[in-house]
């Protein structure tokens, strides 16, 4: 979005010579923006395209204000610092364009604000409030005083001069959390107007594609880069691309279909929002190249409807896209026609199944069917059908642009490239981060994460989303690549990193994904329906409360340990679709790691990260209580005594070990034990 | 198909391409147990019953979606292998009402079988149970969805073999359940009551709905003269019931059962059946020579396919034969002329129809079908529950003599016996159509010989093909005729009439696959097989007998003699036909 007058866009003609519309495509339409114009040689047109370049690569001559409204800036508040700010902007009579920008990955750093002014590099700045935004206008735009203490570094650009004062700020990308990345899907992101065609296009977007129809091979081209590239499916199961791609190919049947999965559905995972939002044009291109190697001229792209501002960026970008002849039939008078429909998700984790995607597609209830037939031969309306995640697509212009070759010289012997996670939990530095693969998980965390939130030790990682797998300390140094976290016992999933200190009770985690796939289950095959059920049933009486527990419950506690095991096998080994087979793999692989804490709450009935309340007994330090009677106050059970400044206690056979009582204690002077 | 080999169970077996494991385990003398598996339809894989361990594969695979191939390694009953199944069954007992001695479906239920079959003898899973209410608001079907295993059988028969999908799967996960679309009753969608997902459902969560003790406290009223009718399906099926072998026709013990049951009088709904033809028979006659009404005519003596007409091709219902069907019209005949001629007040009469079929419940309950001034029929049980009343009045089926129907609706011909299957009112339509193109208008037919008649069996129609047609020469008319059988076949026939390119004069269509001998109040189960044995014992009855067309049926000429003149008259009219009602979806 920008707010000055809309300028004439790069993708528009230079002059009446051009005749490129998507009625009469012009081959070089997309070269004619890098280099042209080509079709005619005047010097009026080259002065145009020239300073229409500039413009979209952000070379402009007023300063240009950066803010960051991917869904994270806006949830962090940057939805009021862009009406104060442009206030202020107006107060002082300044000329400056505001930019919508996608997320830059420092989630930890929202609401996060760039300024450029005209040949300076790009300050950032971070955590700005109304209050730090008004002061970097008044000092940075008003008084032209770089505010060091307000910055956390610049991003060079092409036109800043090398003696601007900017310069004495840190380097945005030798930051720790930035420096061990390699950015080749977040490349964009947080950096362009995602709503801009043009700013794609002038940093070589599209180019991929002008290639691939340029080679006029029907995109063997194509596959042929992403099978020496070795790109592997990012949606979780690792399946190599070109291979998918193959198949697809080979299928006589027609219409073929391509279809982006962006249903992204763990807990804790945005990799695949914040790519849509910050870089939609990233995707498409991905997704042409791919309907052009398998031959497909149709497209969906299936993105859940809780997505809002990604839909609605990647139908602005499909609607441009068709405006300038780049979606649509005959592609720049290549004979390849490719036509892309958003089909909006109603936010059911299963719909990230292939099949379940497909039937939901085709409006039917969201549910797995038996493969084989795979999708490849008999997909959406029984025809063949390739279905890729947004990561994949996200990766394949790079690996066109630069050859396969070069995209497979990073990463490990059967993992290249890189990977973008999604790190949450108690970590420093949260948010997006692509690193390459082959890194160690230790490395992820405390080096590019930035070690766990307090300096508390570190006790587990999630990864893989809910049926993924918890590794403690001695696997942190498990190399990030699909076949060394299988052996782990996790798995590379989409990309959700959730980290754990020893606060965290991994009975209470195993039961909170088990919670989760229950209630995702989509009720079709037996052993994941009931099967998911019944694990979190156990898992809820292991943490249940005991007190008042009669001996058959006891015994129904104990045996019903007994066969979680068993049970989860038999969910692994004979549920319908990916997420039954994985559904178990909470319980499992947190069995297989931390067996003494289910141990520990099973026969001791404790938790010993104090995690699980119910089992906790709470009880007042006498020394440290001053009688200031806020517990008893604020206690649901009515189960603690005292008189005013006079020693608490409280009463076991009231208290419901909700642990209000320690919540709001404020001389820590309620214990849990 | 090339032949491939694999070695199952340690043995080597030769099968063909494109065949899936179970199938080529069935031929190889192994049971593997399915739940959610129906013959002829695409697998669902919903169960996971049949998982058999192929080695080489990450877990183990359905058998019925999984294609076997060359080389492969499989282990069908290896400890992992059945320990996954006997889980599979626990985990649904432990969400199953512990019902099973007052179940409707015990002794027949699939999953009691399997937990005896997988030896269950204790409940180890324990906890929360799905509750749902039980759905009665159907005039023919009743649902219990805490006893539903979620097999999905009937979404899939109501969908692909009906073409109706009134139900399908509601929420998900753990509170799945199968209902109709948002949670609504039964009762008023357009389920068109054919009972086809109760054929299928492996327990009893679905079920008619009973009408056994209103027929049982008829019987014990000794102011009621209580009627049975037959339907000609009845007598190639019910002895299914009590274990005899599928095909077994028991015409003769079936009127002793009922009459030992305690009913009055028991007829013949085949000899209705008669009386349709001519009506039906006169009104396509009529239809051809005066084109006053629309053709194709459509047969209409399947209520199910009726309610399905209403619902999804209302603009086509004057397409729909006006006549009743024939158990509709021997009611009316019972209470008007019948109760007349017997000096009988019809108020105190009541009429049972013993029907394969759960839609006729819902078709006596029309409103339209009171025009004896009372119910026409009261009551109608299926070929299911009319076993339960005999056995519930300590019949002895197997050891009963044969015995005939009582005279006033006791003879019927052949073309009234095959009314039960597929093809088999066509086939009798056209053996008097025939008769009547050639009469003199308006006359009361005179008794024909076989020889007049010329042929009578019409092969093309015959059969379970889902959609039959045929070319008939008939005294200088070429008659183009179809019969269909399933709902989704119906479709083709209907899309083509929509479309104006239905080369047919007349069609009949059959609701439920197979024709009547399929229906959904018939023995369980009931498979392709099962339906082709029962089919061929009707046509065996209809080679047996003298009296092969209808029009020839001495009650039929005695009773336009008597009381409606002649076919498509004005009393015909008042009492053998009826009206459709448009209805939406």
């Amino acid at each position: 979005m920008t707010t000055a007058t809309t300028a004439i866009s790069l993708m528009d003609a230079c002059c009446s010579r051009c005749t490129h519309s998507p009625q009469t495509p012009c081959a070089q339409y997309l070269d004619c923006r890098a280099h042209g114009p080509l079709c005619h040689t005047d010097p009026a047109c080259t002065a145009a395209l020239n300073a229409r370049r500039d413009a979209a690569m952000h070379i402009a001559t007023r300063p240009i204000i950066y803010v960051g409204a991917g869904t994270c800036g806006l949830a962090a508040g940057m939805d009021q610092v862009i009406p104060a700010m442009q206030k202020a902007l107006t107060e002082h009579g300044l000329d400056v364009m505001v930019k919508e920008v996608g997320c830059f990955g420092l989630c930890h750093r929202e609401p996060m604000l760039d300024v450029k002014k005209p040949g300076r590099p790009r300050v950032c700045f971070d955590h700005v409030d109304v209050k730090k935004a008004l002061a970097i206008v008044t000092r940075y735009l008003v008084n032209d005083e770089v505010p060091a203490d307000l910055s956390m570094g610049i991003i060079a650009t092409p036109d800043a001069a090398p003696d601007s004062p900017e310069f004495a700020l840190p380097n945005l990308y030798d930051l720790p959390v930035l420096v061990r990345q390699r950015r080749i899907v977040l490349q964009n992101c947080g950096l362009i107007d995602p709503d801009a065609l043009d700013e794609y296009v002038a940093r070589g977007g599209y180019g991929a594609l002008a290639k691939a129809l340029a080679a006029g091979d029907n995109g063997e081209m194509v596959l042929n880069e992403v099978l020496k590239a070795g790109l592997r499916g990012r949606g979780g199961g690792g399946f190599p691309t070109g291979r998918k791609w193959q198949l697809t190919r080979a299928q006589q049947n027609t219409p073929k279909y391509l279809v982006c999965n962006a249903d992204e559905g763990d807990p804790g995972a945005f990799m695949d929002r914040s790519v849509l939002e910050g870089d939609p044009h990233r995707v498409i291109e991905g997704m042409l190249l791919g309907a052009l190697a398998i031959g497909a001229d149709h497209g969906y792209i299936y993105c859940r409807a809780e997505y809002p501002l990604a839909i609605k960026r990647l139908l602005h970008s499909i609607e441009e896209l068709e405006g300038r002849g780049l979606l649509g039939d005959n592609i720049l008078g290549s004979g390849f026609s490719f036509h892309l429909k958003v089909k909006q998700g109603a936010g059911a984790f299963v719909c990230g199944e292939e099949t379940a995607l497909l039937a939901s597609i085709e409006g039917k209830r969201g549910m797995p069917r038996v493969r084989p037939p795979y999708p490849a031969q008999s997909g959406l309306w029984g025809q063949p059908t390739c279905i890729n995640n947004v990561e994949t697509f996200a990766n394949v212009a790079a690996i066109v642009d630069h050859g396969g070759a070069a995209f497979a010289s990073v990463g490990t012997e059967r993992s290249k490239g890189t990977k973008v996670f999604a790190l949450t939990g108690t970590i420093k530095l949260g948010g997006l981060v692509e690193v390459p693969m082959g890194m160690t998980l230790r490395e992820v965390v405390f080096d590019v994460g930035g070690g766990i939130l307090d300096d508390r030790p570190f006790k587990a990682v999630q990864i893989g989303g809910p049926s993924g797998g918890c590794l403690p300390t001695a696997m942190l140094d498990t190399l990030v690549d699909y076949d060394s976290l299988i052996a782990a016992g996790a798995m590379m999933g989409s990309g959700g990193l959730v980290v754990m200190d020893d606060k965290t009770c991994m009975v209470d985690l195993a039961r909170f994904f088990m919670e989760f796939i229950r209630n995702e289950s989509c009720g079709k095959c037996i052993p994941c329906r009931e099967g998911t059920t019944r694990m979190l049933e156990i898992l809820e009486r292991i943490v249940r409360p005991y007190r008042d527990e009669d001996t058959e419950a006891t015994l129904q506690r104990f045996k019903s340990v007994i066969m979680l095991e068993e049970l989860a096998q038999v969910i692994r080994d004979t549920s319908l679709c990916g997420l039954g087979q994985t559904a178990p793999n909470p319980v499992l692989s947190t069995l297989r790691y931390f067996r003494d804490e289910y141990e520990k709450h099973v026969f001791e009935r404790t938790c010993p990260a104090g995690a699980c309340r119910s089992l906790l007994t709470f009880t007042v330090n006498a020394e440290k209580c001053k009688g200031c009677t806020l517990c008893a106050r604020n206690c649901p059970a009515g189960a603690i005594w005292g008189a005013s400044k006079q020693t608490h206690v409280i009463d076991q056979a009231k208290c419901v070990h909700c642990g209000v009582c320690m919540d709001v204690c404020r001389f820590d002077a309620v214990l849990a034990q | 198909m090339a032949d491939i080999t694999l070695t199952i169970n340690g043995k080597s077996v030769t099968a063909q391409q494109g065949q899936t494991l179970l199938q080529v385990c069935r031929t190889q003398g192994i049971d593997i147990p399915t739940l959610c598996y129906l013959e002829d339809l695409f697998p669902s894989g919903a169960c996971r019953m049949c998982v058999v361990e192929v080695e080489g594969a990450r877990g183990l695979v359905p058998s019925c979606a999984f294609p076997a191939a060359d080389g492969q390694v499989v282990h069908t009953h290896s400890p992992r292998a059945r320990r996954a199944r006997k889980t599979i069954v626990e985990l649904l007992l432990a969400n199953h009402p512990q019902e099973c001695l007052t179940c409707v479906r015990s002794g027949g239920c699939e999953l009691q079988t399997l937990a005896q079959d997988l030896g269950v003898r204790e409940r180890r899973y324990e906890g929360a149970r799905r509750e749902a209410a039980i759905d009665a608001s159907s005039v023919s079907l009743v649902r219990d969805p805490e006893k539903c295993i979620l097999c999905g059988r009937c979404v899939r028969v109501c969908e692909e073999v009906q073409g109706v999908a009134a139900i399908d799967f509601n929420n998900r996960g753990f509170q799945t359940v199968i209902a109709p679309a948002c949670n609504k009753s039964l009762g008023g969608t357009t389920c068109v009551n054919c009972g086809q997902c109760i054929l299928v459902c492996p327990t009893g969560a679905l079920r008619e709905q009973s009408n056994l003790k209103d027929v049982w406290d008829a019987i014990n009223d000794p102011e009621k003269i209580v009627i049975a009718q037959v339907a000609p399906a009845i007598r190639a099926t019910i002895g299914e019931e009590f274990g005899m072998p599928v095909g077994s026709r028991v015409t003769g013990r079936l009127t002793a059962a009922l009459r030992r049951a305690g009913f009055d009088l028991v007829f013949d709904t085949d000899v209705a059946a008669d009386l349709t033809i001519m009506e039906e028979g006169s009104e396509l006659v009529h239809r051809i020579t005066t084109g006053e009404e629309p053709l194709p005519m459509i047969t209409s003596c399947s209520p199910g396919w009726v309610k399905f007409i209403e619902h999804f091709y209302p603009e086509q219902i004057d397409n729909l034969s006006t006549a009743k069907s024939p158990h509709m019209m021997l009611g009316t005949v019972l209470k008007t002329y019948y109760a007349e001629k017997q000096g009988i007040d019809p108020a105190n009469m009541v009429v049972v129809s013993i029907m394969p079929c759960t839609a006729k419940k819902y078709e006596a309950s029309r409103p339209e079908m009171t025009d004896s001034g009372y119910q026409d029929v009261d009551y109608v049980l299926t070929t299911r529950e009319a076993a339960r009343l005999m056995k519930l009045a300590g019949i002895k089926f197997e050891n009963l003599p044969d015995e005939a129907f009582d005279p006033a609706f006791g003879i019927a011909s052949g073309a009234g016996v095959i009314f039960g299957t597929t093809g088999g009112v066509m086939e009798a339509a056209l053996r008097t159509a025939q008769f009547l193109l050639t009469a003199p208008e308006g006359e009361v037919p005179e008794m024909v010989t076989r020889e007049m008649l010329g042929h009578v069996d019409f092969a093309p129609v015959r059969g379970l093909e889902g959609v039959k047609e045929a070319t008939v020469e008939m005294n200088g008319l070429t008659l183009k005729v179809a019969a269909a059988h399933g709902l989704m076949n119906a479709r083709t026939l209907l899309e083509q009439v929509k479309a104006g390119t239905s080369p047919y004069h007349f069609i009949e269509i059959m609701g439920c696959p197979g024709g009547c001998i399929g229906g959904g109040g018939g023995p369980m189960p009931t498979t392709t097989e099962i339906r082709k044995q029962r089919a061929k014992a009707l046509y065996n009855e209809d080679e047996a007998l003298m009296l092969r067309a209808s029009h020839d049926n001495p009650i039929i000429k005695q009773l336009y003699a008597e009381y409606f003149g002649k076919p498509l008259g004005e009393k015909s009219h008042h009492l053998l036909h009826t009206s459709y009602t448009k209805r939406s979806v």
